[in-house]
């Protein structure tokens, strides 16, 4: 199997701040590549380098073997770019916007109307394609940002942060979506803040923290370093608390992390709850509230950074646009 | 601008051969074309837009002509064939404001990203966002005319006179929707273009011979308002529609037209290359 993206040492610098510092990375073709990381972590500009929006500092990178730098326009020829905000005209209809974007890849004017008529059912959009997409709910923009990307069937498909401010709903129909490239061969790209998403869409996982890529691997992989769960304990008495931590260190052989009301530990094997609750008992500690959840990123990173994942705010955003 | 140039990179070694990267004048103007159709359709689309488009001459002209017709020239009819010139300019120049307010807004909403991210000619949005706002300004003038022909505004040039002064108002709107341009690409938000742009265009266009002759204001403005590009615009478009000299307003307007495009060309292609 070949690459579609290959990029080794790509720095970045916004007045001075690096928002990447040496990141590699490998798509393979046809898979999708996860990539995992809080606000600021560099997610966006790694993608806006690899979709020729902006040139690196230094390092380089290859889409479907062309250079983002040297030969754009090749690269511009193979991709499809959804971005964070769904960039389309609101004051246009849905169709008006797929066959804009048809026309400027050199459609005829029939074959654009055909291209944006498909895709709009594609996308369940069938019956607002005749509505401005100022009209449009967040997750029906989203679709029609997608079909936009995908009017010219790239190959390759950039999707930063699909889902973020979606709702569960429109979040799960656009994860079928994307399934549903993936089965038609399209490599994507997917940036995301969730470990779930990531987890449910991706076949590798890279992990980019200040700019650096701090973990590479699969899902499972990663799972595997943080913690398949995560059990959280809540004392009715906290003063409870230090020996409930005690009984769970002991059963779990893990360090727990407290924060003096809830006791935190990551689990790999859901067998150790019952022997927890029966150690409890035994030694009079009465339960509040027990629960087996997925980690959260920021436990994700703490397990693999040693810190949680800091909040660099919007920073990575303004830099990336400027 | 026709072309797709790729620029070596910070590593680059050796030349590569760039002849694929080169997208051809015609394909550059038909992708400018196609966004000209977008930039249309968006005027068509925006109610409020096109509100404004219809009513804001409407407004300026009977208000200006009834409000200090009488007061200004003894009465409103003198004033009116004094005006009209001066309110079509007005009115071009202030629409002007659009072009980068909407190239600063697409920049934010992440559309220049879509469209940067296609085969297209790099220069086409900027291309297809100018020439969609000479038809708004041109939509502006047609109205602002028929508002002046409503309330009997017959100009003596006749049709080719007025038809002369459109041209000449647009030429000169075309040459300041450079200086919009670059003063949107380079804001960091659609707003602040607009208090900007605010502040520069009322001075330029009241402090001109638009509403009042220059040699009526006092004598520390008036020869600021008689070297203002903008009196050699409203000037040029009296003698064409009222009758006057022609050859000296038209030359400086064509001379003012010139030096702004010469010195906002450059500048709004580099902001725009900077932003995008």
């Amino acid at each position: 199997m070949t690459d579609a993206i290959r990029a080794e040492g790509l720095v970045k610098e916004f007045k001075g701040k690096r928002a990447l510092d040496g990141v590699d990375l490998t798509a393979r073709t046809g898979a999708v590549l996860g990539v995992l990381g809080p606000n600021g972590s560099g997610k966006t500009t790694t993608v806006r380098i690899l979709s020729t929006l902006l040139r690196p500092d230094g390092g380089y990178a290859t889409v479907g073997g062309f250079d983002v730098v040297r030969r754009p326009h090749e690269v511009r020829r193979q991709i499809g770019l959804t971005g964070q905000y769904a960039a389309v005209d609101a004051e246009l209809t849905g169709t008006q916007n797929l066959v804009l974007i048809a026309r400027l890849l050199g459609f005829g004017r029939a074959q654009a109307r055909t291209r944006a008529a498909e895709l709009l059912e594609r996308f369940g959009l069938d019956d607002a394609g005749d509505r401005q997409a100022k009209t449009y709910s967040g997750g029906m923009r989203r679709r029609l940002d997608l079909a936009a990307s995908l009017v010219g069937r790239p190959a390759l498909l950039y999707l930063d942060e699909p889902t973020t401010g979606l709702d569960p709903h429109s979040r799960n129909g656009l994860w079928a979506v994307v399934r549903d490239l993936v089965g038609d061969g399209v490599t994507v790209l997917l940036t995301t803040q969730y470990l779930e998403e990531a987890d449910q869409l991706a076949d590798d996982i890279m992990v980019l923290d200040h700019g650096r890529v701090i973990s590479k691997g699969t899902p499972e992989e990663l799972k595997n370093q943080a913690g398949d769960q995560v059990l959280e304990l809540r004392t009715v008495d906290s003063g409870q608390l230090p020996l409930a931590t005690k009984i769970i260190e002991a059963v779990t052989s893990t360090p727990v992390t407290t924060d003096g009301l809830v006791a935190n530990v990551p689990v790999t094997d859901a067998a150790v709850l019952p022997e927890v609750v029966r150690r409890l008992d035994e030694q009079g500690v009465t339960v509040g509230e027990l629960s087996l959840r997925k980690p959260s990123l920021d436990e994700v990173f703490l397990a693999l950074t040693g810190h949680t994942a800091e909040d660099a705010d919007s920073d990575d955003h303004e830099g990336a646009r400027s | 601008m026709s072309a797709v140039t790729a620029r070596p990179s910070a590593d680059a070694s050796g030349a590569v051969p760039q002849i694929s990267q080169r997208i051809s004048p015609v394909v550059t103007v038909r992708n400018g074309l196609q966004l000209t159709w977008r930039s249309v359709l968006k005027i068509k689309a925006n109610p409020e837009e096109v509100f404004g488009l219809m009513l804001q001459p409407v407004m300026f002209v009977t208000l200006f002509v009834f409000v200090f017709g009488q007061a200004m020239m003894g009465d409103w009819q003198t004033y009116r064939d004094f005006l009209m010139p001066g309110i079509i300019a007005q009115s071009v120049i202030f629409a002007t404001m659009g072009t980068g307010f909407s190239l600063s807004q697409d920049v934010e909403k992440g559309i220049f990203d879509r469209f940067r991210s296609l085969p297209i000619a790099r220069s086409a949005p900027l291309i297809g966002a100018i020439l969609g706002d000479l038809v708004r300004y041109a939509i502006t003038v047609v109205m602002v005319l028929l508002v002046g022909l409503a309330i009997g505004f017959r100009p003596e040039g006749g049709f080719l006179g007025v038809l002369a002064a459109a041209a000449l108002v647009l030429l000169f709107a075309f040459a300041l929707c450079w200086m919009s341009a670059f003063v949107g690409m380079l804001a960091r938000t659609p707003m602040a273009v607009q208090s900007f742009a605010m502040i520069l265009l009322f001075p330029l266009t009241f402090g001109s011979s638009a509403f009042v002759a220059p040699d009526d204001m006092p004598g520390w403005l008036a020869p600021i308002a008689a070297n203002n590009p903008v009196t050699h615009v409203v000037d040029a478009m009296r003698a064409l529609m009222l009758g006057g000299d022609v050859a000296g307003p038209v030359f400086w307007t064509l001379v003012w037209a010139v030096i702004i495009t010469a010195i906002f060309f450059p500048l709004a292609v580099w902001a725009y290359r900077r932003r995008t």
